[in-house]
């Protein structure tokens, strides 16, 4: 018997997400979180959630591991030690854990064609994008046909988010007027 | 990073590349795997791999903060337009079947297009502009 690929890169990610816990060095474990986020593209690949996947690699391990790094020259790049263990804390983690993995034997096995998320909408859309939209990509279907509200609400998501964060961190036009009259002016002259 | 020669080459090669990709993603994710959100993060990265490279006010001087700002709006302005546009050819917001006269088919596809392209203008922008407000942080310390 062959052990599926899907087992490794579990382990990975588990390896992975205790290591990113226990290091003390945050900028390793800003790196350590681009990892994660490339094993679990490579994960999703083996799903054949391509679209998933790739998004997963530019944004979690691409963007924002420049944004952790951002935010690391902001601050320190070592996290305060803290000797002391809260155990309440373990209790309160491994509890809510065990309750979560308790809800999961309840769920359909990976891969099962009866679960009831492939017969409910799911064989419509499938149907549907060749026969009504002529698209073969169903993703595209779904998200911006069948599913334009939906996508409409999560692109003003996004924008909600960039205003949040202009605001929150200073915005574009206000840096651009310190950094030109500044007083180092810009790196490398014009 | 800019006194890095190789940094420099790999980047300055890898950056139109990056772009083109983007825009077939962009444009071809009715056929492939692909869309707006996907494009417009890898359209956003290459910019982030030149302003990394190369320095935050050469990126600012090739694409302003200004820009950026309004491609943010831009996007989904566009998608809502969409909608308005279908609702004044007498059909539902965003239903794109009643933007071609001819066929039903056709005006999806046209709607598909435009909102895909709303969705990859604004996480695009979006993407480059978190980028600029947390790098400009750094500078100002």
């Amino acid at each position: 018997m062959t052990v599926p690929v899907e087992f490794f890169l579990f382990v990975f990610l588990i390896a992975i997400a205790m290591s990113v816990a226990w290091v003390r060095d945050l900028f390793a474990a800003g790196m350590l979180l681009g990892i994660f986020s490339l094993v679990s593209a490579g994960m999703m690949l083996l799903m054949d959630a391509v679209d998933v996947s790739f998004t997963e690699a530019a944004v979690g391990a691409g963007v924002s591991t420049v944004l952790f790094l951002g935010a690391l020259s902001l601050t320190d790049s070592s996290e305060k030690s803290s000797i002391q263990h809260h155990w309440t804390g373990l209790l309160v983690v491994l509890g809510t854990g065990s309750l979560l993995i308790f809800g999961t034997l309840d769920m359909p096995y990976y891969g099962d064609p009866a679960a009831p998320i492939h017969n409910h909408v799911a064989p419509e859309y499938l149907l549907g994008s060749r026969v009504d939209i002529e698209i073969p990509n169903v993703v595209t279907s779904v998200l911006a046909s069948y599913r334009g509200f939906d996508t409409f609400g999560e692109v003003a998501v996004v924008f909600t988010a960039a205003v949040g964060a202009m605001l929150l961190l200073g915005g574009a036009r206000r840096r651009t007027a310190a950094s030109s009259t500044g007083p180092d002016g810009p790196p490398g002259g014009a | 990073m800019r006194e890095n020669l190789i940094l420099r080459v790999v980047a300055k090669s890898l950056f139109p590349i990056i772009l083109l990709f983007a825009l077939y993603v962009q444009f071809h994710g009715d056929f492939g795997p692909g869309g707006g959100f996907q494009a417009g993060v890898i359209f956003s990265a290459g910019w982030i791999l030149y302003g990394l490279v190369f320095g935050l006010a050469d990126l600012q001087r090739a694409l302003p903060p200004r820009w950026v700002e309004i491609g943010t709006a831009t996007g989904i302005l566009l998608y809502g337009g969409v909608g308005l546009v279908s609702l004044f050819r007498h059909g539902n917001f965003l239903a794109y079947a009643v933007l071609d006269h001819h066929s039903t088919v056709h005006g999806l596809h046209r709607g598909i297009f435009w909102i895909e392209l709303g969705v990859g203008i604004t996480v695009a922008s979006v993407m480059v502009a978190i980028f600029y407000a947390f790098a400009g942080r750094a500078n100002q310390r």
